[in-house]
């Protein structure tokens, strides 16, 4: 099921938290949310679960429309809220037996469906304890488990490994991939390594808006449009070599790094490389020239320029 | 209905895993069990094989427990988020109020069912009016249900269980005093309308065994105003 969000506007009082956003996820495609808090991500997400109503715009998932078809919806959605809320009364049994129950899955198939998730989620240890006594990382699980007990089309994760500890987030994303490749997946994060991690499409919002959407790949070329290298040249005059750096035709700014060992940033301008130019200056002037590294823009870089501005 | 069932079991085994349902149970049957039996102007005083005077009693102590059971039922809900998930799985607001309310009635009924001994009891001192006794019950179990609903309403209102109790004691007591002590300083349309709200003076005659047509018209209107008016605000929470 494909989920396909048009112009979707939510206001707050004043505040638009939401604003005009339209964007499709396809089948077998797992989505990243990155944004900076109150970005509009854990709105978008309830907008398409159904529990807020947009102020404008439409949402539909699959052939279902938030406004006509919600029970149809909710029935194909497996939804981690942020927080993760539980029952702290109830035992985790109970509780997957609960979800269940209200997911429409025939009772039948009870039994096998708990049991399986909480197989797939780590539980055995804990599944007839109170979700009250379990740690962080163990409710989280329940969180996950609750989300998947019906084996929904479509899943709608916040923050879905907070609490975790390293190996149980490895766990998690490994899971999350499995998974996305029949169902579509939205989570939100803002843990970019995790989304990069996890992803095929990252999408970044600020301040209610779209500001990004493609892959890690797409928007670190959108963003790093400069070639930026590392030289470093020994046996040689640092200023000199500044001086020669700087004379050069594609070289927009150049900086040092490392006195000690001679080591220089070099911009370039934008669309050209120097990298052969600065070869061929180190031939001319007998440099010695050990080394001449590119510098990946970092996925942080992209995501502080387009939240901060 | 399963779904209404499911969410009823689930509200039902949260009230017995907390011990409110103990509690409840224990202090109702204590409390008015004293009064019925052992305090004040009580069943023997009034030399009738009649139970009125438990219903009498009954009517007052469901009047503080009923908000203590469903205060907690949304606030806490709202409070903990849980609601955002219970709303987002394929259920209807109206399967969700219609659990709780079950629930909540359901151990209303249990808890009055056990104080059929009371019944037996009377029933063997002399001539009971058993016509009475059952319109008594059947009338507590519908004052019960007014209660219920203005304490969910009362819930949905807030994510805090005591103000949720406040606030329900509140419009009670509203329905209990204010209505007919405004009836009685006003004259005209205006007292007779606070008359009509007014459930104490209803009550006199459903102990007494009477309940006509006019009542449970009441009583419905009651129930359903403040159920519809208790969708009305989880539709308003989502958005």
């Amino acid at each position: 099921m494909n989920i396909v969000v048009e112009n979707l506007t939510k206001i707050y009082g004043l505040q638009r938290a939401v604003d005009n956003i339209s964007f499709q996820v396809e089948t077998g495609e797992v989505l990243g949310f990155l944004g900076p808090n109150g970005a509009g991500k854990s709105t978008t997400m309830k907008s398409i679960t159904t529990y807020l109503t947009p102020s404008s715009g439409t949402i539909r998932v699959g052939n279902y429309n938030i406004y006509d078809h919600p029970e149809e919806i909710r029935r194909n959605i497996g939804y981690l809220p942020e927080n993760n809320p539980l029952y702290p009364d109830m035992p985790v049994i109970d509780y997957l037996k609960f979800v269940a129950g209200l997911q429409g899955v025939e009772p039948s198939q009870h039994k096998a469906r708990i049991l399986e998730m909480v197989h797939v989620c780590g539980l055995e240890g804990e599944k007839h304890k109170k979700i009250a006594e379990l740690s962080k990382g163990y409710r989280q699980r329940v969180g996950l488990a609750q989300a998947l007990i019906h084996d929904p089309e479509v899943l709608i994760l916040d923050e879905p490994t907070t609490g975790l500890d390293p190996n149980q987030i490895v766990e998690i994303r490994e899971l999350i991939r499995k998974i996305g490749r029949q169902k579509t997946v939205i989570l939100s994060s803002h843990i970019l390594a995790e989304v990069e991690a996890t992803c095929d499409r990252i999408m970044i919002i600020n301040k209610g808006k779209i500001v990004a959407d493609g892959t890690a790949d797409a928007l670190r070329k959108h963003a790093g449009g400069k070639e930026i290298l590392h030289v470093t040249i020994e046996d040689a005059q640092l200023n000199e070599v500044h001086q020669q750096l700087m004379k050069l035709e594609s070289v927009e700014m150049v900086d040092f790094v490392n006195k000690e060992n001679g080591t220089f940033e070099v911009q370039s301008k934008t669309g050209a490389s120097s990298r052969k130019a600065i070869f061929m200056l180190c031939v001319q002037n007998n440099w010695v020239l050990t080394r001449l590294n590119p510098i990946e823009t970092r996925l942080e870089d992209v995501f502080r320029e387009l939240t901060l501005s | 209905m399963n779904k209404i069932w499911i969410i009823a079991k689930k509200e039902w085994q949260s009230f017995f895993d907390s011990l409110t349902a103990y509690i409840m149970l224990v202090v109702f049957l204590g409390f008015s069990g004293f009064f019925t039996w052992l305090f004040g102007s009580d069943i023997f005083f009034v030399k009738q094989a009649s139970l009125s005077v438990f219903f009498g009693v009954s009517y007052w102590t469901l009047f503080f427990f009923i908000p203590a059971l469903t205060m907690r039922q949304f606030a806490e809900e709202n409070k903990t988020g849980t609601i955002e998930l219970l709303l987002t799985r394929p259920v209807t607001d109206w399967q969700v109020i219609a659990g709780k309310f079950l629930a909540t009635f359901l151990l209303i009924g249990f808890a009055l069912l056990l104080t059929l001994p009371y019944y037996f009891t009377v029933a063997s001192l002399g001539n009971i009016d058993n016509g009475a006794t059952i319109s008594g019950y059947f009338g507590l179990l519908l004052i019960s249900s007014a209660y219920i609903s203005i304490g969910l309403f009362a819930s949905s209102l807030t994510n805090n269980q005591i103000v949720g109790f406040l606030l329900a004691m509140a419009i009670g007591i509203l329905f209990h005093f204010i209505f007919s002590l405004l009836a009685m300083s006003t004259g005209g349309l205006v007292a007779e309308t606070f008359n009509y709200l007014s459930i104490s003076a209803r009550f006199d005659a459903i102990s007494r065994g009477v309940i006509d047509t006019n009542d449970l018209i009441y009583f419905v209107s009651l129930i359903f105003l403040s159920l519809v008016s208790t969708e009305a605000i989880l539709q308003k929470n989502r958005n």
